[in-house]
């Protein structure tokens, strides 16, 4: 309760505070209240509190919700550094991020179909906001506009799915649907139906094949860090939501969907993988690739022993760490007027190696290589999936990982192997810090996996 | 306590040459090399007096997961440290004419390199195997991209997406074997020894080792990596190749492909083994009609580690005895004709054969020791390619005749491809009178003497070698025979 109370607490604290002349204390502010919401989601670690019977705040909650904050706070940090001159309505920006976070935390702890609508929403309209943020450029509001369209019309299919669950089970809550489907054996149209609508929403939200459609165009028109933000709690909270509401409610008829979700899995992989290696855009192809690392989420998802939360949870942090640095180093890019082709990496080696090193690595994660964190990310969800004898999309992940090196080695190439021109580029020193963090806890996860592996 | 420290040293120098100035990198390097030699010296005379509770180590990694850091080195092992250790001194030392940009990143690359290549050959848990098998890619990619010739980048990357691909089918075979393993199930590799597996399953975990492995050696047909990339790669980059990492592959069949999935070795043995083959006669016949010194060198490495390949799939001891002991032997070769090739390249601009001629008659030192280690490689008696290829051919030939003959073309025609290669270069007329490049420095000669001695040395007293893998090889073969015997008995 806490959690929720200080995330909306300082949203408002900081829209009101955003009209104000004096503004600098607002960053601050923002800093300590998540430092302070992350105490307290790690005060609720083993408690199971339970608000109102519709969210409980378990452990799996805890876990996410941190990851979650720690992004957005990374994100706070690099969008006040790159913004405080130029953007006028800064810390209304950092306002919606809390009251996304607000949504984050109801949408990874609901145990209620409502509150699970309720947190997709809240995270959902602050994103579409995000998305539209540089008023004047046509791509962010196509991006704003293509997004609130086409995230509304999935809501739809969401609550759609959810009211044929309630008609079905006569219940909102996700335990009585699970006992509901623990006694009937051989689920009824309405429950099969039901699941598959929910399964469509939240697939839009998490931007799986064939539901991806909207993500490209989004992500590359939206400014660059608030992509960096999307791809990764958007990403992260949705991911986090499905899998709770399939753990906790539809286990019971895993057979009902698991080789639904497998072809959907093997879809998405390839779609992501294949269409990354044509793109000239870095953000497109981080885009792609993002869709690419849906797929292999789901397949964790297809298993459903108890390997699935603590691959999903690594591979959140794996994938988070990675793609808040490579957003970051090309919103820095960017700055320095190299524009978001791949280009723009060339003799980035020479013109500022830290930031190539970090990208490199960022890249090497998000292809699979040890000894980073993606790698055992990647074993931790090949585990999961073997366990339960699913080889063959092991097999097809696979095939997907070395297709991947391809489009994630184009940068790195361009920065180590080719020249430059002379247009320097220089990271404020906060991102330059938040650089070298992120990638000291992917070669730390990466070579001591065991310290993340075991908490969910 | 050996054992890890032989991982240890290079990462700490890799370490020292990022805080040290650039100046000093290539002694840093050269130093931490020497004192890894020095550390495997040890632990070999250790070994072979056998006192081997040193060589041991073992801690929990990730114990949810049942991985083990756990590291040892056995007699097969041994041989690979010692090889290792030994041709890195002489990889650093033959860069010190060479001018490197950026020698840092280079040489702590190369430290990295050797702290990945030391960790497959003493892992003894499947899990840390593989990401030391992986570690090992990076830098070299990003060696052979930084520093290499023209064509690196889509070169290199096809190398790099190649071997990997191989690698992550053997990732799957390594996770499904986990979860057969008993109990709270482990990655520990003599665990998989004992599982017993039904013979489809056998049959695909075959399959994805030999892929993994095939692609890294290279054998037919998975070979078309590899004469590009060392064409491209700088000399240091293409003898850490040819002369070491390799070897990871020929390893990895020893270590995992003959214990663990020997009805699939059973039923898929004779295609293997002609692959091999195969390989053995086609690269020898490419290196024939090459004239880039660098490509020819890479054909007949192919058709070499074709016929170690070979040895290792007849499955008697005679083979996988031969086939360690070429090991070593193919990796002294190869790094001293690398080096010599790149000697000549430097002192005549040129690694085209039809441009070269006349060498020996001005550099007189370097002719004898090309003529000794050609020898090496073709494998006449006394020297160490010959006690390799005797054993290997002996063990090939216990396996099938037909076969062992065609393997035998490989002493006819890598006499005819290097005996070529030598009369075109060093003798004949010189084609360029304009500057008589000096003979070899004493530099290079510190490096090209002491293997010199080695391709003698290794040939008349090869039982040095032999003595320390000989029990091991027989505990591998055993199990492949017990697993046979059991099947057959059923």
């Amino acid at each position: 309760m806490n959690l929720l109370i200080t995330l909306s607490a300082l949203g408002i604290l900081t829209m009101l505070g955003s009209v104000l002349k004096e503004r600098s204390w607002i960053l601050p502010l923002c800093v300590t209240g998540l430092l302070l919401a992350s105490y307290f989601a790690l005060a609720g670690w083993d408690m199971n509190a339970a608000l109102f019977g519709m969210m409980r705040i378990d452990n799996y909650a805890v876990a996410f919700t941190i990851v979650n904050l720690i992004a957005a706070l990374v994100f706070i940090f690099m969008y006040h550094e790159t913004h405080v001159n130029v953007d006028e309505h800064l810390h209304e920006v950092f306002a919606i991020v809390l009251f996304s976070l607000v949504g984050v935390v109801v949408m990874v702890s609901f145990t209620s179909m409502l509150t699970l609508f309720l947190g997709i929403e809240i995270l959902s309209l602050s994103l579409y906001i995000m998305a539209g943020l540089r008023k004047r450029d046509l791509l962010s509001n196509e991006a704003a506009l293509k997004y609130f369209l086409m995230g509304a019309f999935s809501t739809g299919f969401l609550l759609f799915g959810i009211a044929m669950l309630y008609g079905a089970t006569g219940s909102f809550m996700v335990s009585d649907i699970a006992y509901y489907l623990g006694i009937h054996s051989a689920p009824g149209p309405f429950i099969v139906a039901g699941i598959i609508l929910l399964l469509v929403g939240l697939l839009f939200k998490v931007a799986a094949a064939p539901f991806h459609f909207w993500t490209p165009d989004v992500y590359q028109g939206a400014p660059t860090l608030v992509t960096g933000y999307m791809a990764t709690v958007g990403k992260v909270a949705a991911f986090a939501a499905l899998l709770r509401l399939f753990q906790l409610g539809f286990t019971p008829a895993i057979a009902s969907y698991q080789s639904l979700l497998a072809v959907v899995a093997v879809i998405t992989m390839f779609v992501g993988n294949l269409t990354a290696l044509y793109q000239k855009s870095t953000k497109r192809m981080l885009a792609y690739s993002s869709i690419a690392h849906a797929g292999y989420m789901l397949i964790a998802l297809m298993a459903s022993n108890n390997f699935a939360s603590g691959a999903v949870f690594f591979y959140a942090i794996a994938y988070s760490c990675a793609s808040l640095i490579a957003f970051g180093v090309v919103a820095i890019l960017q700055q320095s007027d190299l524009g978001d082709d791949i280009t723009a990496f060339k003799g980035l080696g020479k013109k500022n190696p830290v930031l190539a090193i970090t990208f490199a690595i960022a890249m090497i994660s998000l292809a699979g290589i040890p000894p980073t964190a993606g790698f055992f990310a990647k074993f931790y969800i090949f585990s999961a999936a073997i366990k339960d004898g699913w080889v063959w999309i092991v097999a097809l992940a696979v095939i997907n990982s070395f297709i991947s090196i391809y489009f994630y080695f184009r940068p790195v190439i361009a920065s180590f192997m080719e020249k430059g021109n002379d247009t320097p580029v220089l990271a404020g020193r906060t991102t330059w810090l938040l650089l070298i963090i992120l990638v000291f806890i992917i070669l730390v996860a990466g070579i001591f996996p065991g310290l993340a592996s075991g908490i969910l | 306590m050996v054992a890890i420290l032989l991982l240890a040293i290079p990462f700490i120098f890799s370490l020292l040459i990022v805080l040290l100035p650039a100046r000093q990198s290539r002694m840093v390097t050269l130093s931490g090399t020497l004192l890894t030699l020095a550390l495997a010296v040890f632990a070999f005379i250790r070994f072979s007096s056998g006192e081997t509770e040193q060589l041991l180590f073992n801690i929990a990694w990730v114990p949810a997961f049942g991985i083990q850091f756990n590291i040892g080195i056995d007699g097969i092992s041994m041989i690979m440290v010692l090889m290792t250790a030994l041709l890195y001194p002489f990889i650093v030392a033959s860069t010190s004419k060479t001018e490197i940009i950026n020698p840092k990143a280079f040489y702590a690359l190369m430290l990295t390199m050797e702290l990945g290549l030391m960790g497959v050959f003493i892992s003894k848990d499947a899990f840390l195997f593989y990401i030391f098998y992986e570690l090992t890619l990076i830098p070299i990619y990003f060696i052979c991209g930084i520093w290499g010739g023209a064509r690196r980048i889509p070169v290199t990357l096809k190398f790099f997406i190649y071997t990997l691909a191989g690698s992550l089918f053997m990732l799957i075979a390594i996770i499904y074997l986990y979860f057969k393993t008993p109990g709270d199930h482990t990655f520990d590799i003599t665990s998989f020894y004992q599982l017993n597996l039904s013979a489809p399953e056998q049959v695909w975990i075959f399959w994805a080792f030999f892929l993994a492995f095939a692609i890294k050696i290279p054998i037919f047909p998975f070979h078309t990596w590899q004469p590009d990339t060392y064409e491209v790669a700088p000399t240091a980059g293409t003898m850490l190749l040819a002369g070491i990492m390799l070897k990871m592959g020929l390893y990895g069949l020893i270590r995992f492909l003959l214990p663990v999935a020997p009805q699939g070795l059973a039923a898929w043995g004779n295609f293997t083994m002609l692959l091999c083959t195969v390989g053995i006669v086609y690269a020898s016949l490419i290196a024939w009609r090459q004239q880039d010194l660098k490509r020819l060198i890479a054909y007949s490495s192919i058709a070499h580690v074709g016929l170690i390949a070979a040895g290792i799939f007849s499955l008697n001891a005679s083979g996988v005895q031969g086939a360690i002991i070429q090991m070593f032997n193919h990796g002294v070769n190869v790094v001293a004709l690398f080096y010599m090739i790149d000697i000549i390249e430097k002192r005549y601009g040129t690694r085209w054969m039809d441009d070269l001629g006349g060498v020996g008659g001005q550099m007189k030192r370097l002719s004898v020791a090309f003529m000794v280690v050609m020898l090496g490689s073709v494998g006449l008696p006394l020297t160490n390619g010959f006690v390799g290829e005797f054993l290997l051919l002996l063990g090939i030939y216990q396996y099938g005749a037909w076969f062992a003959a065609a393997a035998g073309l490989t002493l006819v025609l890598g006499a005819v491809y290097m005996f070529r290669l030598y009369r075109n270069v060093f003798l004949g007329s010189v084609k360029d009178h304009h500057t008589v490049p000096s003979d070899i420095t004493l530099t290079e000669g510190l490096i090209i003497v002491p293997l010199c001695l080695l391709v003698v040395a290794v040939g008349v007293y090869p039982s040095l070698l032999l003595n320390v893998s000989e029990s091991a090889v027989r505990q591998i073969l055993q199990l492949v025979n017990n697993s046979n015997l059991s099947l057959s008995a059923l």
